[in-house]
This record gives C-alpha cells, structure tokens and sequence, in this order.
C-alpha cells in the first residue's frame, strides 16, 4: 500500500486517500474559462465568465443578489450543470476528472446543508468518510477541527440544536476535514454578529495562512476589504472589474467623511471649491472631496465659516463605494 | 505499517450504510416496531382466526400458505419506505449536497443507498419471520432460493424506492407511490391467496405484477411450492435490477432531480 499513489499516512500511522500532487506551483487554484449556464427557465446566469485565481490567494467575489455568484460557485463545486466552458482546480478539469477535482476542493455553501438529526462529530467522520478517509483517521480530524471551531462541547449535541453561528463555524470545520488546497465559502458570515464573524475571519486567515486558497463571496465589503487581496465582481452573468484589491480601490477618486460639529451647523453651509458638504442632521456634516485634495484646505475653509469640527470618521466603506459605481447602483450586496 | 487499507470507494461506501443503519436504528419506533405490530395482527387475525375458517390453500395450512408472502411484503415495503424516505430527506435537508461534491463516484451513492435499503428490509423480515415462528412452525427447505429471493426483492424495490425519491419534489410525492401502487401489488401479488384460485384474464393480469414472481419464489423456498417456474421468477428479477440499477445510476449521472 505504501507508495500506493491513492493513499497517504496520516495520523497515528493510518492510510487516508493522497491529495493529487501539483507539478507547478504556477498552475492556477482556480481557472474559469468562457463559462455560460442557461437554466431550463431560459436565465442566462452567467454569460461567458473567465476567471483566474491563483494559489494561495485570498478572493473576493462580489455582486448583487442574482448576479450569478452562487450559479459560479454550483458549477465549480459540481451542483449545478454548466451549459458550457471549462473550469479547472489546479489543473483538473472538472468534467474529465471530477473525482480528483473534487479532492482539491472544500465547499462552505449559503444554506446550511448538513443534517440536523445527527451530531457534529458525526457529520464530521461521515463527510471525510465520503472523501475515503478511513474513520480512525476522521475522528482524530473531528476533533482538531471541532476544537478549532470551538465547537468541541457541542461535538456530541444533535446540529438542529445549534445556534446560526455555531451552524457556519460548523460547515467551516466540515469543508476542512478533508485539507482542501482550494477553500470556497458562499456567504459564510450571513446573519452571524460581529464577534462570531471576527472569529471565523481568525479560522479563515489561519486556513489561507497555512497555504489554502480561499475564495469568499460576502455580503459584508468591509470583510472583503480586510480578508482579501484580489476580487471579481460579477454582474449581469459577467465579470465586470477583476484585479488587486489596492488596485481597484485606487480607482476612487472620491472620498466621503461625516464630521461631527461642535455646537451646531450655521443656516447657511459655506462653500469650498471642489467639496460638497451636506448637513446630514443638526450636528453632523456629510463632506465629499476628490482624494487628490488635502483635508488642511477643507478644515481651513470650515473654520473660517465657524464650524468646529469635533471628530470625523469615513462615510462608507471604500469597496462599497466602488461597488455600487460599478454595478450601477443596485443593492450592495455580495 | 498499520491501520486501515480501504480503498477510498469502499470507505466511502461503508460510510453511507452505517449511516442509514445508524439511522434506521435511531429511529427504531418508526422503522422496527410498526411491521411488527401489523405483522403479528395479520398473522392473529387472517392466519389464526380467519385461517381456520378458510382451511387448505394450495395444499398447505392457510398460516403456513401467508407467511411466505407477509415476510416478503414486509421486506419489500420497507426496503421501498427506507430508501424513498431516507434519500428523499437528504435531497430535502441539502444534506444529500455533502455527497453531490464529494468525489465519490455515483454507483457507490446508489450502492450505499440500496445496502443501507436492503439491510432494513432483512432486518424486518427476520423480525417477521421471528413472529411467525410462534404461530407456526416455519421450514426452510430451499435456503438458497430463499436468500436469493430476499436478496433481489428487497434490491429491486430499493431501486424502485430510489427512483422515486429523485423524481419526488415533495413528502406527498413519496407517500403516493406506496399507497396507490405499491401496496395494491402486494395485495394483489398473491400473498393471500393461490392465484390459480382467480379467472383466467385475473391470473393473466397478475402475471404483470413483479409482487407476483418474488412472493412465489420466496413461497417455493419456504414451502417449497410455487405457482410458477422459479427459473423465470429469478430471470424476471434480476432483469428488474438491472434495469431500475440502470436507470438509477443514469438518473445520478444526469442529476435529474439532483443538479440543475
């Protein structure tokens, strides 16, 4: 069995089925080519979509709702049938190596899709057991992940009993049982409260640090904008802006910021060439001034009006503001 | 070196069956005890109140004529409750996604659902013939036949079950099967009864029932009598099987019901 290329010694000595080995650390995590998807409906999700991620890249993909994120993702992870167009996982193709494909890659979806009858440990060994991996060597597995989740009081409780947050850290933990080299989470922080969703944020950057590639759609941008590197955004079936992150928030020429004014505003706003001020409330200003200009100049134009700025902070997010320009408007959503 | 050295398709297999019979067993009230109750009321009232009435059927004691034919209605009704529910549920609850990516090739999917199937409708049957055993007292002249019969009912009708969790787009889609064509083939497979007691255009008709074949060749291995040749009631069982195998895996492969 050793030198078998179908098994790998994993812990305590036990044989699980091998990773297949990447030849070139150059080859692609992921490589979408021309990709169209028309549902029996008539939808055309998505409309010849190509995409490149590479190894050990930290990705955002972004769009509004309906824009053909979760039709992208079904047809990389083998859910949904794609009309045309190839899409490889470090180099094997899909279609004419699913099996090893599948191998490489670890799936978190939208929905909660494990079963709620049965326990977290359980769920566990019984996934990797559908990847082949022998049970002695799942639950030693179950165990590190569920402690990693910091779901390890619950690894022997029925999931239905489990509350939202635990669910996501919970597929998180299911999709790594199997040591995917390409992590793709749909939506993972949805509904969860920040001190949970900063929690799984540690998980996923511990997984990318240790050499996972990690592609994430969220509907939360300041969470792209921390996480991420590169990004896509998709809309319409199409991908409209891919780069660096850097990059593509160097495109904005525009930043906004409220100000909080001590004392009140004066009835009448002053005005400063090149800004445009706004009262928002009685006490608070809404400023926006091209990047290029420096903020001396608005303070200087603003203390001669006598307003007295007390505080200030960033009006949106910077990725949603570049999203929203981008998809024209619609709702700024992952 | 040590530990286990399964291939990954075998594990992923045997994971499956242990999951449907951990579950099979988690919920014992609902998949054990229901077929014992009625069982033990049919073999009460038709076998031994009704049956003394009626006196010899086919040459045998009424009792010892049925119990043939409940055993193997049990194992078919459940062999055909188990899969249609189980895998029904799974497509219901998304759980049937963990497999749907997984790299596990579709006839171990199918291969485990039909184990898992086929391993409740023997754990019933032997249940069934237990209680029979305290009414009569039940040989095994043919214990060949009748493994091969149990075998290949309870697969062909985990298959049927299968099929119909894939197409099913709700319970209601599950429960329909059973009731108006599952359980009038029973009935009418001549489990009650010899079928060379009906007119000749009934026994023609019931010649199209699949019921018909398995109960006969389960009666013959049992009692060694049969209202058929037990050479075409194997031919015609194992050509069911391939067929339903066949069109299940196809199904998968095309993610009917499954992939969109």
């Amino acid at each position: 069995m050793e030198g078998s290329p179908l098994y790998y010694q994993g812990h305590d000595g036990l044989f699980a089925p091998i990773i297949p080995p990447i030849s070139m650390s150059n080859v692609p995590a992921l490589e979408i080519h021309e990709l169209r998807k028309i549902y029996a409906t008539g939808v055309e999700a998505l409309k010849g979509v190509s995409l490149s991620v590479q190894p050990g890249d930290f990705f955002a993909l972004l769009g509004p709702n309906g824009a053909g994120k979760s039709t992208l993702i079904g047809i990389v992870s083998s859910l949904v049938n794609a009309s045309s167009g190839s899409v490889k996982v470090f180099g094997v193709d899909i279609d004419t190596n699913r099996e090893a494909a599948m191998r490489l890659l670890g799936l978190v979806p939208q929905e909660v899709n494990f079963n709620f009858f049965e326990k977290p440990f359980d769920i566990l060994c019984n996934y990797a057991g559908f990847y082949g991996i022998p049970r002695a060597e799942a639950k030693l597995r179950a165990e590190e992940e569920l402690r990693r989740a910091q779901l390890w009081d619950k690894a022997h409780t029925m999931a239905r009993t489990l509350s939202g947050g635990m669910k996501r850290r919970l597929m998180i933990a299911r999709a790594m049982m199997t040591r995917p080299r390409l992590l793709i989470l749909d939506e993972p922080t949805a509904g969860v409260d920040i001190e949970i969703r900063r929690g799984m944020w540690r998980i996923l950057k511990e997984v990318n640090a240790a050499g996972t590639t990690v592609i994430l759609t969220t509907h939360y941008l300041e969470e792209a904008e921390s996480l991420c590197r590169n990004l896509a955004i998709i809309d319409g079936g199409r991908i409209i802006e891919n780069g660096p992150m850097k990059t593509l928030l160097a495109k904005l020429d525009v930043e906004g910021f409220l100000l909080d004014i001590d004392g009140g505003l004066p009835a009448e706003l002053p005005h400063i060439e090149g800004v445009t001020l706004r009262a928002e409330d009685s006490h608070t200003l809404d400023l926006e001034m091209p990047r290029a200009m420096d903020l001396n100049g608005v303070f200087a134009g603003l203390d001669a009006a006598g307003v007295r700025v007390r505080s200030m902070r960033t009006k949106t997010n910077r990725l949603e503001e570049l999203f929203v320009r981008l998809t024209g408007g619609k709702e700024a959503a992952a | 070196m040590s530990g286990e050295q399964r291939h990954p398709n075998l594990v992923a297999l045997l994971t499956i069956v242990r999951r449907e019979v951990m579950r099979i067993l988690r919920i014992w009230g609902q998949t054990l005890v229901p077929p014992a109750i009625t069982m033990t009321l049919y073999f009460l009232i038709f076998g031994s109140l009704i049956g003394r009435r009626i006196g010899d059927m086919g040459g045998y004691d009424y009792m010892d004529f049925i119990v043939p034919g409940l055993v193997m209605m049990s194992i078919i009704q459940n062999s055909y409750g188990n899969i249609s529910s189980s895998f029904f549920g799974a497509k219901f609850g998304r759980h049937i996604e963990e497999m749907l990516v997984s790299p596990m090739p579709n006839w171990v999917i199918l291969g485990g659902y039909v184990t898992g199937a086929v391993l409740r409708g023997l754990l019933v049957g032997a249940i069934v013939l237990c209680i029979a055993m305290l009414f009569t007292h039940v040989r095994i002249p043919h214990p060949l036949v009748t493994i091969a019969t149990v075998l290949l009912g309870a697969t062909i009708f985990s298959l049927a079950g299968f099929v119909n969790a894939v197409y099913a787009k709700k319970f209601d889609d599950v429960a329909i099967v059973p009731t108006f064509i599952l359980t009038p083939l029973t009935y009418l497979g001549g489990v009650f009864y010899s079928v060379k007691m009906l007119p000749d255009w009934a026994q023609t008709m019931t010649h199209a029932n699949p019921v018909f074949y398995m109960v006969n060749a389960f009666r013959y291995g049992l009692l060694g009598t049969s209202d058929i040749p037990v050479g075409i009631a194997f031919g015609l069982m194992i050509g069911f099987v391939l067929v339903l195998g066949t069109l299940g895996l196809w199904l998968l492969k095309r993610g009917v019901g499954l992939r969109s």
